[in-house]
């Protein structure tokens, strides 16, 4: 949906050279590293809290479609009207089709991965109607006429010294200070008019809650209630993933949630929306519609990546990945960024199209160690290089020299001997102890130094040194 | 676990202290001998499969995760200077083989009796180091495999600690990567170069003489970074200091 044009490798090469980008990805995923450092530090349950949340969504998981179900049955009883969306396409089409029907001119949006995951900014433009996102990030996105780099944190690529430039030449009239208190009361302004002429009003949710037919968003910012309650006509666009069984089961997962994602004990916010406005209730939505998306969810269940289903969206992974903290979000291209937006990415838009991904990893294995709900993350990325190799998407001299080099391990001696060799070849390039430019090795040497090899294998000196060996050791050892 | 006397130890040498820093491996057959164990080197070990699990080349992975377990059918434990090529073979031969009936149960056996070097001489032999002084400021980086994969984090620590007249400084992100990652440091260079650029920053802050590590390509990525940016670190694994040796040639030093 929203593939890019230029390859990985590129994107990412360009977003390194970008040193604002690197003070403003420094200061978001520093801080949020350190406040969840300290949230869990805090929290001696966490583990308990963590093993609990994993099984509640397995448990939800194997059990889809008994909670799909009894979710519509109990929506639609609350009084909303559940759709099903199979695919990104088909989600767009309803959510039009609903705001064209209400001859919607206006419609606000809470911040909703769902909703960039299945295209919805384009459609809504395609569709003449006005969009004004209302999360503080997503106000900034919507300026800027970028995309979020980061699932959490939207805007989280620029900096606040940025922002202050663009709500000068975007709001009427401009912020009277660049501290961040002014201009956040500057974007309040620009959005009020906004929230209250809207004619339909989508949020997506954190939770879909199975018993109640509720729908839970969290927010820290309030716009979530206002975007969702005056409008005429509120649209829920959710992953089939987000269920619940119960509230209680929300709140165990939230806790989760927030810590991981803010370090925050609780959301500033944390809206239960159950059904249309009632008969005596002082506001909200006359209809409340609730679009259920699949995109790929239904076969995850069936293959190797249904632990990925587990995910909350509180980008720890992506926090705490190395390779994220370099190049930001925009260079995976996918509207998941990270970790889990490596793993995603492949399901949403194909393998083909991102098997860069899932090989940009170095396979620390941080990303499952933050993880509150126990996704293996590099045993799906890993998964993801099976399946590559498989179908034949690695470039011809990868196979090649991997097939190569496959042959010789198998055989000790050949390896022996090309170790031999290797070693002495690779002496003829160094000078005091050192390579500095290898041909062939170039992504190694055009960063850093090569140590070069003492001369002789080990396995070579031991095998020399075995007829007397105790001498050999303690000949070393006195070195 | 209480070790047998004596144990039969095959040493799994590993692909990089073969070719580039055989010192390793005479470090660690000198340590497990001072533990009391009895060393050998199998002839037949070549490669853990690393390179080719990463790739995602699943089948020759399995293969040559079988010839390694041939290799070391007969020892106690298997023991390697990597906490990285010791994963691979605890974590992954298990998956790798677990659908090949005549395998799997082998690979279990083999996981079973594998260990990382430093790992193996404080958990299995209880070993500290006597007598060995050395007169230096170090930084510790903790290797993500050995950390994360095989939770290696207290014993190098002991037996570093064991080290007199070596002082031990801290290093801020030590159980961050240092961005090698196998074959990712040159197919994603630009990337790893921006992780291990941070890495050597943080290395050099910490003032220290020596900068040690459980795994040989961590070691390499970060002391050629450091020696390009014209820093004075020197670099040894993790047992070549602890064996007595760090008064030879670091990586990357002539002797």
């Amino acid at each position: 949906m929203n593939a890019p044009q230029q390859g990985f490798k590129e994107r990412a090469d360009a977003e390194l050279k970008n040193a604002v980008l690197k003070i403003a990805i420094d200061r978001t995923t520093g801080n949020a590293e350190r406040k969840r450092a300290v949230a869990v530090a805090a929290f001696p349950e966490f583990q308990a809290a963590r093993a609990r949340g994993r099984a509640i969504k397995d448990h939800v998981i194997a059990h889809l479609d008994h909670y799909l179900e009894m979710f519509e049955r109990n929506a639609t009883a609350a009084g909303a009207t559940v759709h099903w969306a199979s695919d990104d396409a088909e989600a767009r089409a309803i959510i039009t089709r609903i705001c064209l029907e209400a001859d919607a001119k206006l419609v606000t949006r809470a911040k909703s991965m769902l909703g960039e995951e299945i295209g919805l900014p384009h459609a809504l433009a395609d569709a003449g109607i006005e969009r004004v996102e209302t999360d503080l990030a997503e106000h900034i996105i919507q300026l800027a006429g970028e995309r979020p780099s980061h699932i959490v944190w939207p805007a989280m690529h620029r900096t606040r010294e940025q922002v202050a430039i663009l709500f000068k030449e975007a709001h009427h009239p401009p912020p009277a200070a660049d501290d961040p208190a002014t201009m956040v009361q500057s974007a309040r302004r620009e959005l009020r008019a906004k929230f209250l002429g809207a004619d339909v009003g989508i949020s997506g949710a954190n939770f879909l809650v199975a018993d109640t037919g509720a729908t839970c968003t969290v927010t820290n910012e309030g716009n979530a209630e206002l975007t969702t309650t005056p409008p005429r006509i509120h649209i829920v666009t959710a992953g089939i993933e987000k269920l619940v069984p119960s509230t209680a089961h929300a709140f165990a997962l939230l806790r989760l949630l927030v810590r991981s994602a803010t370090g925050g004990e609780m959301t500033q916010y944390t809206t239960f929306h159950c059904g249309p406005k009632r008969p005596g209730d002082a506001d909200g939505p006359e209809e409340m519609h609730i679009v259920l998306v699949d995109n790929g969810r239904t076969r995850m269940l069936a293959d190797e990546f249904r632990p990925m289903l587990r995910c909350i969206r509180c980008g720890a992974c992506m926090n705490h990945c190395v390779v994220y903290r370099q190049i930001g979000g925009h260079a995976y291209g996918g509207t998941y960024p990270g970790p889990m937006g490596a793993v995603l990415t492949p399901v949403l838009d194909g393998l083909a199209q991102s098997r860069d991904l899932p090989h940009a990893c170095t396979m620390n294995g941080r990303c499952a160690e933050v993880c509150p709900v126990e996704i293996p993350l590099p045993t799906l990325l890993r998964a993801w290089r099976t399946r590559s190799w498989r179908e034949r998407l690695e470039p011809r001299s990868v196979r090649a020299a991997l097939g190569l080099w496959a042959m010789v391990a198998r055989r000790p001696w050949l390896y022996r001997l090309g170790s031999r060799i290797g070693v002495r070849a690779l002496r003829l390039f160094g000078r005091r102890g050192w390579i500095g430019s290898l041909p062939l090795a170039g992504g190694w040497t055009a960063y850093r130094d090569l140590p070069r090899p003492s001369g002789r294998t080990f396995m070579e000196q031991y095998r020399a040194g075995q007829a007397g060996w105790a001498g050999q050791t303690g000949r070393e050892a006195r070195k | 676990m209480p070790a047998k006397p004596n144990p039969r130890v095959g040493l799994f040498v590993t692909c990089l202290v073969d070719a580039i820093r055989p010192g390793i491996g005479f470090a660690a057959i000198q340590l497990l001998e001072e533990a009391g164990c009895r060393v050998e080197v199998p002839q037949a070990q070549t490669c853990c499969g690393q390179p080719a699990l990463n790739s995602g080349d699943d089948k020759d992975a399995a293969d040559l995760a079988r010839r390694t377990i041939a290799a070391f059918e007969g020892h106690d434990y298997v023991v390697l200077p990597s906490g990285s090529c010791a994963g691979t073979m605890v974590h992954a031969y298990p998956e790798l083989l677990a659908g090949d009936p005549e395998w799997a149960a082998r690979a279990r056996d083999f996981a079973a009796r594998t260990h990382e070097i430093t790992s193996f001489l404080v958990d299995v032999m209880g070993y500290r180091p006597q007598g060995r002084r050395l007169d230096a400021t170090a930084t510790y980086h903790d290797s993500c495999a050995g950390l994360r994969e095989l939770g290696i984090a207290a014993q190098p620590r002991a037996l570093l600690a064991s080290v007199e007249g070596l002082e031990m400084r801290g290093l801020e992100g030590n159980d961050v990567c240092c961005g090698f990652g196998g074959t990712f440091c040159v197919k994603y260079s630009s990337i790893s170069n921006a992780i291990v650029t941070e890495k050597a920053e943080a290395v050099e802050r910490t003032g220290a003489d020596l900068l040690l590590s459980g795994d040989l390509g961590c070691l390499m990525n970060m002391a050629g970074k450091l020696h390009r940016r014209g820093a004075k670190t020197r670099c040894f694994h993790t047992i070549e200091v602890v064996a007595g040796r760090a008064g030879g040639p670091a990586i990357g030093e002539e002797g």
